[in-house]
């Protein structure tokens, strides 16, 4: 029942439209670039790159050549490479279409928590306060429910956000919402799941 | 004026001084100024607040003048690689300064314009606003960032002519501009010093007038997470 992670990464990358330039965040979302079939998708690494490659063959790996989850990857004959400045010069100013990223929790107003747990070891935001504040779109992908069960998606955040008001859908393992006046709308199910099921396992509001 | 010098302890030389702000190129281990850090070590300089998106790794890059506790303060947006800088920071040894990874490049590349301060969208309504001057344009919230004004920067490029024009080379370039324009001196390292007029002028990625003093030497350049993919069979 419900979405595995591979699903969810196909689910999320329905959501690229031929041409855009994207942000892919690490974990489920870096999955969505498997997925992207036909369509002409310009991927972003905001340490300075557009046209990100996958990763090199054996051997081939070049330490001037990373993401921005510092991996070994390769360019494409669309690449492009920028200073740091540039690179969120694009994403302030609203020229990445979309950005598609993790969540711990998302609020039903569209807050995004995602970058530290209170009194565990905080690494930093890194880009994703500029990402989610930029980019014309932002994406989450994440589970439904936390390891004990719990919504991750409250009517109010109970973590340090990382943006006020700035996710505007949510796929889930049980399907997809979107940001709405008032909450979350169902806008679909996965395969098995029912609307029943997917208030059942939400505490936000849903129109 | 002569801009070539032969060591990074040469290049250094007269410009360091305990207290002072660094402005350091580099994205994770890629790209980072390697020896100019070795030499920052070397000299003993200390109390140092240091701008620089990552604070390298235990024993490598910027994690070396933590072992030798030369850092006073980082302003970074991402510090999870390195335990001595997290053992450091939770007794309060070192001071942090978060800032969102476009923040501190646009702070930087500001200070280098001659602009003090911006507004910007990143970071409304989390901690990184707290204190800081909200203003609406348009209808919509920003908040006032202020420029990094850095007594020195220390920067890691591919090639650069004797007159300091530069070219970085793909990923690496990352924080170098910036960093390079918002010190009051840049100081520069390089694989390889080209003959003047060898460097095409419209391939040009920063212009030596932001650069004082260059080096050329051997780069360890580490890779941080090697990942590659397998050949498909013939």
């Amino acid at each position: 029942m419900g979405w595995d992670r591979n699903q969810m990464a196909a689910r999320a990358a329905d959501e690229l439209e031929d041409g855009m330039y994207v942000n892919l965040g690490i974990g489920i979302p870096t999955l969505v670039a498997n997925y992207v079939g036909d369509k002409d998708i310009t991927l972003q690494s905001e340490n300075g790159m557009l046209g990100m490659g996958p990763f090199p063959y054996e051997g081939e790996e070049d330490p001037d050549l990373i993401n921005a989850g510092k991996q070994t990857i390769t360019e494409l004959a669309r690449t492009s490479y920028f200073d740091s400045a540039t690179s969120f010069g694009m994403i302030r100013g609203g020229k990445i279409a979309a950005a598609i990223l993790g969540a711990m929790e998302v609020a039903e107003n569209g807050d995004l928590a995602n970058w530290m747990i209170p009194g565990k070891l905080v690494k930093g935001m890194g880009g994703a306060m500029d990402l989610v504040a930029g980019v014309g779109r932002v994406i989450v992908v994440m589970d439904h429910t936390n390891k004990h069960g719990d919504s991750k998606l409250l009517k109010e955040c109970t973590l340090p956000l990382t943006g006020k008001a700035v996710v505007h859908r949510i796929i889930t393992n049980l399907g997809v919402l979107d940001v709405v006046d008032g909450g979350l709308k169902i806008v679909e199910c996965a395969d098995g799941v029912t609307e029943d099921e997917i208030r059942a396992a939400t505490e936000a509001t849903i129109v | 004026m002569k801009k070539v010098y032969g060591s990074a302890k040469e290049a250094l030389d007269g410009l360091l001084f305990d207290g002072m702000h660094i402005a350091a190129g580099g994205f994770g281990l890629c790209g980072i100024p390697e020896l100019l850090i070795d030499a920052l070590v070397e000299s003993g300089v200390k109390d140092l607040t240091v701008a620089s998106n990552n604070c390298g790794v235990d024993g490598f890059g910027l994690g070396k003048l933590l072992d030798t506790k030369q850092i006073k303060k980082m302003q970074s947006s991402y510090v999870g690689e390195n335990a001595e800088f997290m053992r450091q920071y939770l007794s309060g040894e070192l001071e942090l300064e978060f800032n969102p990874q476009g923040t501190l490049a646009e702070r930087m590349r500001a200070a280098g314009c001659g602009i003090p301060g911006f507004y910007t969208k990143t970071g409304v309504g989390t901690v990184i606003a707290e204190g800081k001057d909200v203003r609406s344009f348009n209808g919509e919230d920003y908040i006032l960032e202020e420029g990094i004004f850095a007594d020195l920067s220390i920067v890691k490029a591919w090639k650069a002519d004797d007159t300091g024009n530069l070219v970085f080379r793909k990923t690496a370039r990352n924080f170098n501009p910036p960093a390079a324009m918002c010190g009051k001196v840049c100081v520069v390292e390089v694989e390889e010093i080209v003959e003047r007029g060898s460097l095409d002028p419209d391939h040009i990625h920063l212009p030596g007038i932001y650069v004082h003093r260059i080096i050329q030497g051997d780069h360890e350049k580490r890779i941080e997470q090697r990942t590659v993919r397998k050949r498909e069979e013939a």
